[in-house]
């Protein structure tokens, strides 16, 4: 059994390593942008990579959504969610990048 | 970790106040319900976007009315008020007086606020360059999605003065934390979707 402190010192830490992971996240993803190394769809791909790295870890730090059993299945609904989202997101992309294609 | 359980997403109470914590599972249930489905809405304004990049009927384009060093700036200043509610949530947990809170939410409030200031100072040059809702698809898409993440940050700003006037009224009550929880998850979920924002809008816009 940990004391209040404990617990008081684990919640803070808990916010510190997130907020420097997302910082690090952040001012990669700009930098990638800022001083362009690659070709532009690869940089558009890291991009994309480090934001979901990054909002993984907003889940993890800022919200505390992790893989142990909860009460709610707060887990569940993000992927739930998450698969909507797919579906109707890239269902949208799909079908009218190749109405375009076909109207071009 | 003690024997309390993880009830709900967000800062848990378990530990600190098993009272509140008993009663908060279900309160912070159904607001993220609500956040999920306010996030399906973002996602197609996304998709709308993407759709509608193309279409600038050669009027402004995305690479002459982003500027990256604002962006990067109200990226770190909402990030920043993540981290600040969430010393906040702590304040709120663990200590008996509600100095720090108070103290802490007002940092919050103040970087929400210049976050706005900055965002409204970005469109007011968008404007400015004609680049306004009615010129394009393209325009359309990206003033109906950016901000209306910005309306969110404004009410959720509002929410925050009105959750310290029930701190200072109430003292910190059951129903008065359990709002502050709710509080803070709506604010962590408006830096996720500026994370989106920024790398799927502005980023994108921005590589050549």
């Amino acid at each position: 059994m940990s004391g209040p402190n404990d617990t008081k010192r684990s919640d803070i830490r808990s916010y510190a390593i997130g907020y420097g992971l997302a910082l690090a996240l952040t001012c990669l993803a700009f930098a990638a942008v800022r001083w362009p190394s690659f070709a532009s769809t690869t940089t558009f791909a890291i991009v994309l990579g480090l934001a979901l790295v990054q909002m993984v870890v907003h889940f993890r730090f800022f919200l505390h959504i992790s893989l142990r059993k909860s009460a709610r299945d707060d887990l569940q609904l993000i992927l739930f969610s998450t698969l909507i989202v797919i579906l109707m997101v890239s269902g949208t992309l799909v079908i009218l990048f190749n109405l375009r294609a076909r109207m071009m | 970790m003690s024997a309390s359980e993880f009830k709900h997403a967000g800062l848990n109470l378990g530990g600190a106040d098993e009272l509140t914590h008993e009663k908060a599972g279900s309160a912070v249930f159904g607001f993220w319900l609500f956040l999920m489905s306010d996030a399906v809405i973002f996602a197609l304004l996304f998709a709308t976007y993407g759709v509608m990049l193309p279409a600038t009927v050669s009027g402004p384009t995305p690479a002459n009315e982003y500027k990256i060093l604002p962006v990067f700036l109200e990226t770190l200043i909402l990030l920043t008020s993540s981290f600040t509610f969430g010393m906040a949530s702590v304040a709120m947990k663990h200590e008996a007086s509600s100095r720090q809170l108070i103290g802490w939410m007002t940092v919050t409030l103040v970087l929400g606020f210049a976050f706005l200031g900055l965002e409204l100072h970005d469109f007011a040059a968008m404007f400015g360059d004609g680049a306004y809702p009615t010129r394009s698809g393209y325009l359309s898409s990206f003033f109906a999605l950016a901000p209306l993440h910005g309306i969110h940050v404004f009410f959720g700003s509002i929410w925050i003065i009105v959750v310290m006037v029930q701190v200072m009224t109430y003292r910190l009550d059951a129903q008065v934390k359990i709002n502050i929880l709710r509080l803070g998850l709506f604010w962590h979920f408006l830096d996720i979707v500026w994370i989106a924002i920024f790398s799927v809008v502005y980023l994108q816009g921005l590589i050549r």
